[in-house]
């Protein structure tokens, strides 16, 4: 961007530190996006020049927090493309109903608005007592956000119209209650999930799973990056699970992507 | 700066619009030649359902491939790439295609002034960047930033847009190359042909 000017150089100088000083690797992160995110940080908060932004990021702690909540995306919504949940509503969800029980990794959850919504789900199919949601993510001020399950009041209009969309069967209201200007979903929703960091990039497979959604989060990584990460989904999913990925992302460059067998029109794939 | 550059050949032409942009664009598609020597994107906003309406409606006008971006895709010359709707569209420096699902700008995902900077940054003065109708003020800033890498800016007529908000705030705020009526804005595609 030109007049505040942060260049590709100093995105890299920037993001070598950042692996350096705190162990986050983004160099794997898609360019454009990210260099995005990071010359949008340094108008946001005033910095004079990239040496005083550098230092900053490098040495000061709180603020280093700051920097990765704001350079990460954590725009999420409830019941997202209402057909990729009516998709998991009649198709994937009934298919799992007769493991004894379910375990689901939702990688990247942001603010856990998609795990919420899958548990709703799960709790009209009657399957959520069986179920255990794990939803992590690379940031932890995000995952604090999560636990909570409070989402601003002014989005549930449209939330509750994409869960009616999505084949939702009841009044969508009796899943939280409203404080000020706060939802709050019902506790019921989020005792059956556990919420952790973890880094796509660095951390392993910790668990086998019967379904793993991660939607909207591949779009920042490279496509080695992306294959690394479809290799560690490979890894922590069981024969005849699935796969739930956003609507413009697909498995099909990946090499073994003739494992997995796509769900009808969705972004959804059973491996094989 | 821009009559120094004028001469520069077009590597990209990015197309942004709002409310008002859609005739204009069903206007310009059926005169286009056949043989564009660059990659064209079109930046609209719209709802986030209505898929591939828009993809399907332009590629019934021209003979030019038309289809929605898919992300790491490589912009290739004499292909139309359609911005998805709710996605911002951003381009890499080896021509790649990344989407990016973050905060709306200006009320707007894909946001106009998202894909205008991303190719000016690339493209620099081998950018051509159209503002069309419309009634918010997206798409602004980033034609200041195509003026600013030496890009050419085209600005629809605004007394010929059916929402002149949009043109009316580049015109103020930016100089542009060329103000061109709706249905001089084909013709000038086609000579931009290296």
């Amino acid at each position: 961007m030109i007049g505040d000017a942060i260049d590709n150089d100093q995105v890299e100088i920037l993001l070598n530190d950042v692996l350096e000083t705190h162990g986050y690797d983004f160099l794997e992160y898609s360019h454009a996006s990210i260099k995005r995110r990071i010359s949008r940080l340094y108008a946001l908060d005033n910095f004079v020049s990239f040496a005083e932004f550098r230092y900053t990021v490098k040495t000061d702690k709180q603020y280093f927090k700051r920097f990765l909540e704001e350079i990460t995306v954590n725009v999420t919504e409830m019941f997202r493309d209402p057909s990729f949940y009516r998709a998991l509503r009649n198709d994937v969800l009934p298919a799992l109903g007769t493991y004894p029980f379910i375990r689901i990794w939702v990688a990247g959850c942001s603010t856990g608005e998609e795990a919420y919504s899958l548990a709703i789900v799960l709790k009209e199919l009657n399957l959520l007592n069986k179920s255990l949601i794990y939803a992590t993510d690379i940031n932890p001020s995000v995952l604090d956000k999560a636990k909570k399950g409070m989402f601003p009041l002014n989005y549930l209009k449209q939330y509750s119209e994409n869960y009616l969309q999505s084949g939702g069967l009841k009044d969508f209201s009796t899943y939280y209650t409203a404080n000020y200007s706060l939802a709050k979903f019902d506790e019921t929703l989020n005792s059956k999930m556990i919420f952790s960091t973890h880094n796509l990039v660095s951390d392993h497979s910790f668990n086998e799973f019967q379904l793993i959604l991660c939607r909207n989060v591949l779009i920042y990584f490279d496509k080695e990056l992306q294959h690394k990460v479809f290799n560690l989904f490979d890894g922590s999913i069981e024969k005849l699970g699935y796969l739930a990925l956003g609507s413009k992302e697909s498995l099909e460059f990946w090499p073994k992507a003739k494992e997995y067998k796509r769900v009808k029109m969705e972004k959804i794939w059973r491996k094989l | 700066m821009a009559e120094t550059v004028n001469s520069a050949p077009c590597a990209a032409l990015i197309i942004g619009g709002s409310a008002g942009s859609l005739d204009v664009l069903l206007e310009i598609f059926p005169v286009l030649k056949s043989d564009i020597s660059f990659p064209i994107i079109v930046v609209i906003h719209r709802k986030a359902s209505n898929e591939s309406l828009l993809t399907d409606l332009l590629q019934s006008r021209t003979t030019l491939k038309v289809s929605e971006a898919e992300e790491k895709e490589t912009l290739t010359a004499g292909k139309v790439f359609i911005a998805p709707a709710d996605y911002h569209m951003l381009i890499e420096d080896d021509h790649s295609i990344s989407l990016d699902y973050s905060e709306k700008v200006n009320y707007s995902r894909p946001s106009i002034d998202v894909t205008f900077q991303s190719a000016a940054e690339v493209f620099r003065e081998k950018v051509v960047c159209i503002l069309l109708s419309g009634s918010n003020a997206d798409g602004v800033e980033g034609l200041k930033n195509v003026n600013n890498y030496g890009g050419k800016v085209v600005i629809q007529n605004p007394n010929t847009a059916i929402m002149p908000y949009m043109p009316q705030q580049a015109v103020l705020g930016v100089k542009p190359h060329v103000i061109l009526d709706s249905y001089d804005m084909a013709d000038f595609i086609n000579n931009l042909n290296n």
